[in-house]
């Protein structure tokens, strides 16, 4: 086992653990139940995904930027893929030349885009790599509660990745309904002469989504029950880290949100394989034509299944981001967390609310006044919590010695882009406003900036902060550093012209980016161009950071201890990589997760673990607990 | 290395991991069928007046299956504490007990109460067309009471009658012959045909029957093209239901709690009649009732045959553990009773939702 690395760090470690044998190449790296080991699984299969919806993102706004102009070299290379396989997403332009995105190729792709990346991308890395590999060893925990069901929940969301993939190969290609599947149209789409009844894109695409929340609702389990039943002797609950606090309302929301969807995504597949009719109304016309099924559904029952889960969700993608921003923020300013109880407070309050504001998503369907006016309220209410996150965060920093490394420079980014996020929302929150803004890029510009430069930069921060414990070398911070400000410049330059097209009314569907109506949007149209060499130039900027990834596994400089940041939390007792069963040392808490600084300390931080100088400040833990 | 609390609980939470993960679980799976439920209410109130069918299941067989699931449970408690007395051979038998129970509901339910659906025939009439159908309607009777209307015909179906004059005759042929029916009655030169049906399935499927194709010359199947009508369905001829029977009855003003079968009395109901995709077996796409209904019930049966799966597992091959740790055994049986005993609850949703309300 990795007790060899250990020796290498700390000598004088040896072995701790005898109740294990040598482990081959496939349980070990593989078909492991080792919580650090499937949390790297899932980080590098989410990263990569993250990549994967980024390319689909750039095919989309190369066309935004140029309609109808064939993607240079990607377009007929794609198209020579593809098209054997009877999927139409590139085409020949009018001119004859091969490589231009097709509507249907465009709505693929945003559909796509969309799926994989919250579903794929940002859920796997932010909740299940992080939770995985980092909650485990801040609760000074040997592993999961549940080891093989640990591993069953990746192989089950790697069996969707397989599938939600495979869509794109069959004949008609991937799903193309957007990433909410709204029917009548999902139901409809994909179907037809020359379709497989079952083999086609959002047939798979359901499936794909019944695995993927299956891999996650055992994850949710896993991790909750970590949480409550694995903490080391003497971490009370309010000794926690507030990534751990994250991480548990996270498990909340994926365990009590996902069973609508998938209960959602039966019956959409009963629709499209059976022929009920949930979803379609009667007397449903299509091409003139009355359509085969009884009718009688509801396509609203759809949206409000899918936002009750997908509201939540996207306080899934945010709370442990906030968590690791809170860890680094905390370590890097050498200061305890302002309000680390009101954070804890606001992120139940937080995943409580986020129960009851998925109809704001919905005000454009006519549901209602009052029932608008009921989402609306409770819309309102939840940016309470969410500010006195953002808020405890800022103040965190005042005062501090700030250090700026990589990951802080990431994570302090986080703040004023994430309030961007957020601020930007409360317009979408009322739904006069809501009415106007609801189909536009503003709504683009909103979510994004909460979830891409504010999720997916916590995700880089905590990818650097946390790469030295899992492979004993840091990342270069020359290159870090240049992959924050070009990442910082360029995404702004994505999404910000984003809010000027949405308030001037550039629709979000536009095959063309609003070439056709070029009279009534021309002040905005010119930022498609302006966005779109953003968007190419980010992910020129992502090259640096895979470059480093990788590299610096090999040629990364050695950390000089097993706790290169100097930080208070559980996970740096470890060995540096932590072998199976993490800890060689008997974990016994002592103190809150934050202590850096304190007056009269020899040292500006005192790890959780360490004993108090006088016995009587002990807070002895209960011996029963000691495992 | 070793996960702490697998057996002993952790005194401050007083539950052991897996007891824990299992009220999770459970807490999930109240939000996958709220989920179901939920879409049970919203589609029953979106539909018209008479619509919502009432007394459609079998009642007498719904509440035996209640017991059945009741007494299981029941079973499981018996065995999970016959393994906390550390009295191996009633554990055996109570579990052995609570298998047979559970199989026997999943054998009702797929051997009896589904077969019996996909056998039987409605058809939705159109709503103009309602007055023609009165006889087995009753809907003057209906609404002179006040009662909400009734809109469809059901019962055995014996025979269909078919135009083919633009059908494949070939698929036709085949149909006929790999199903075994019996064309009783030919008319107008062919072009109707009169055909004795086994079940409402048949009639499905030769309504799928496609166009002839225009191009025969063409070799290549994917460049055939056809006739946009393939076989048109004429008429039904059914054995009626109770209801439909004697549609005036007073008796059928309420579901009862016997369930009434279908009678000799025999009609015939014109395709043109019907609502568009209004007829068929009764299986889920033949209206939102049954679609919620065959959901509901076919998740809640993979919830049954999940725990069966685990019951079996645990009667045959529990020993050895049991000879090593007692304790850890019984919660296994603990943990799974509780799942069980949740599955059951489900049914005690399932039982009235469906069948009585």
């Amino acid at each position: 086992m990795s007790s060899t690395h250990a020796a290498d760090h700390a000598p004088d470690h040896g072995h701790g653990h005898d109740d294990h044998h040598e482990l081959g190449f496939w349980q070990k790296y593989v078909f492991s139940t080792d919580h650090k080991i499937i949390g790297i699984q899932y980080g590098i299969t989410g990263l990569a995904f993250l990549f994967l919806g980024f390319c689909l993102m750039m095919l989309m706004r190369w066309q935004l930027a140029n309609p109808g102009l064939p993607v240079p070299f990607f377009g007929p290379l794609l198209q020579s893929i593809f098209t054997p396989f009877g999927s139409s997403v590139f085409s020949n332009d009018a001119n004859g030349h091969p490589g231009m995105l097709t509507p249907d190729g465009y709505n693929t792709l945003g559909a796509m885009h969309g799926t994989i990346m919250v579903f794929f991308g940002v859920v796997p890395v932010a909740v299940a790599a992080f939770g995985n590999y980092v909650m485990p060893l801040q609760i000074g925990a040997p592993d999961m509660a549940f080891p093989k069901l640990n591993m069953a929940s990746y192989w089950c969301f790697f069996v969707s990745c397989v599938v939600m993939m495979s869509s794109f190969f069959v004949h008609g290609g991937a799903a193309k309904s957007g990433w909410t599947s709204y029917p009548p149209l999902s139901v409809i789409s994909d179907s037809g002469p020359g379709i497989d009844p079952f083999f086609n894109g959002q047939t798979i695409w359901l499936l794909g989504m019944v695995f993927n929340i299956t891999g996650s609702l055992l994850g949710s389990i896993n991790t909750i029950a970590t949480i409550i039943q694995l903490r080391a002797p003497g971490l009370t609950w309010m000794r926690l880290p507030f990534f751990v606090w994250t991480q548990l309302v996270t498990g909340f929301l994926l365990l009590l949100a996902f069973p609508p969807l998938e209960a959602a995504g039966f019956m959409q597949l009963m629709d499209r394989a059976f022929g009920t009719s949930f979803f379609i109304p009667t007397g449903l016309l299509l091409n003139g034509h009355l359509t085969h099924w009884s009718g009688g559904g509801s396509p609203l029952l759809w949206q409000h299944l899918f936002w009750f889960l997908a509201h939540p969700e996207v306080y899934v993608l945010i709370l442990p981001a906030i968590g690791m921003v809170a860890e680094i923020i905390a370590n890097n300013t050498r200061k305890p967390l302002y309000g680390y109880k009101a954070m804890v407070g606001g992120i139940f309050v937080l995943g409580f609310l986020s129960f009851v504001v998925w109809a704001h998503h919905m005000y454009m369907t006519g549901m209602g006044a009052k029932v608008s006016g009921f989402f609306q309220t409770t819309t309102v209410m939840i940016s309470i919590p969410s500010v006195i996150l953002v808020t405890a965060l800022l103040l965190s920093l005042w005062g501090g010695s700030i250090r700026f490394t990589v990951p802080m420079m990431f994570a302090t980014a986080f703040l004023p882009m994430f309030g961007i996020g957020g601020l930007t929302g409360i317009p979408l929150a009322f739904n006069s406003t809501d009415l106007y803004l609801h189909d536009t890029y503003y709504v683009i510009g909103h979510f994004h900036y909460v979830v891409a430069p504010g999720t997916i930069f916590a995700i880089f921060a905590g990818v650097y902060y946390w790469y030295p414990k899992a492979s004993g070398r840091m990342m270069n911070e020359g290159l870090g550093r240049l992959h924050f400000w070009l990442s910082l410049i360029f995404i702004n330059g994505i999404f910000f012209p984003m809010f000027l097209q949405g308030i001037a009314g550039v629709h979000r569907r536009w095959y063309d980016g609003g070439a056709t109506y070029e009279q009534i949007i021309a002040p905005v149209l010119h930022w498609n161009q302006f966005m779109s060499v953003s968007a190419f130039l980010l992910g020129a900027a992502q090259l640096i950071f895979i470059f480093n990834f990788f590299s610096s596994m090999l040629i990364g400089r050695k950390v000089k201890n097993d706790n290169p940041w100097d930080a208070t939390t559980l996970e740096w007792d470890t060995p540096t990589p932590p072998g199976h069963g993490n800890f060689i040392k008997e974990i016994i808490v002592y103190r809150g997760p934050y202590e850096y600084s304190v007056p009269g300390a020899d040292k500006d931080f005192t790890p959780q673990s360490e004993a108090p100088k006088s016995d009587k400040a002990a807070h002895a833990p209960t011996p029963a607990l000691a495992h | 290395m070793e996960i702490p609390h697998t057996v002993t609980a952790r005194p401050d939470t007083g539950l052991y991991n897996a007891k824990l993960a299992i009220w999770l679980f459970l807490a999930s799976e109240v939000m996958l069928f709220g989920g179901l439920f939920s879409a049970y209410v919203f589609l029953r109130m979106g539909s018209d007046d008479g619509y919502w069918p009432h007394g459609l299941l079998n009642v007498p067989i719904g509440t035996l299956n209640t017991v059945i699931l009741i007494t299981s449970s029941i079973c499981v408690v018996l065995a999970w504490a016959a393994l906390k007395m550390r009295k191996w051979g009633m554990y055996k038998v109570w579990l052995g007990v609570a298998i047979g129970l559970g199989a026997i509901f999943l054998a009702i339910k797929l051997g009896y109460e589904y077969p019996n659906k996909f056998d039987h025939f409605g058809a939705f009439i159109k709503k103009e067309k309602w007055a023609e159908y009165d006889q087995y309607l009753g809907n003057e009777y209906l609404a002179k009471k006040g009662l909400d209307p009734r809109p469809e015909i059901s019962g055995h179906l014996h025979e269909v009658e078919i135009n083919v004059a633009d059908a494949d005759k070939a698929q036709l042929d085949l149909l006929i012959k790999k199903r075994d029916l019996e064309i009783s009655k030919t008319e107008d030169d062919g072009k109707v045909l009169t055909i004795k049906v086994h079940s409402p399935r048949d009639a499905d499927a030769l309504a799928k029957v496609p166009g002839a194709v225009t191009n025969p010359d063409e070799t290549d199947p994917a460049k055939q093209t056809r006739k946009e009508n393939g076989v048109k369905m004429v008429a039904f001829e059914l054995a009626l239901d109770a209801v439909n029977a004697d549609p005036k009855n007073p008796k059928f003003d309420k579901p009862s709690f016997w369930f009434r079968g279908h009678t000799e009395t025999i009609a015939v109901i014109h395709a043109d009649d019907v609502e568009s995709g209004g007829w068929g077996a009764f299986v889920p796409k033949h209206s939102p009732f049954l679609a919620i209904y065959y959901a509901i019930t076919a998740l809640h049966g993979l919830h049954i045959l999940g725990g069966l799966v685990c019951f079996v597992y645990f009667f045959f091959f529990s020993e050895a553990l049991y000879r090593r740790n007692p304790e850890h055994m019984a919660n296994r049986i603990e943990v799974v009773g509780l799942y069980w005993h949740f599955v059951d609850l489900v049914w005690i949703f399932v039982f009235p939702v469906f069948y009585l309300l």
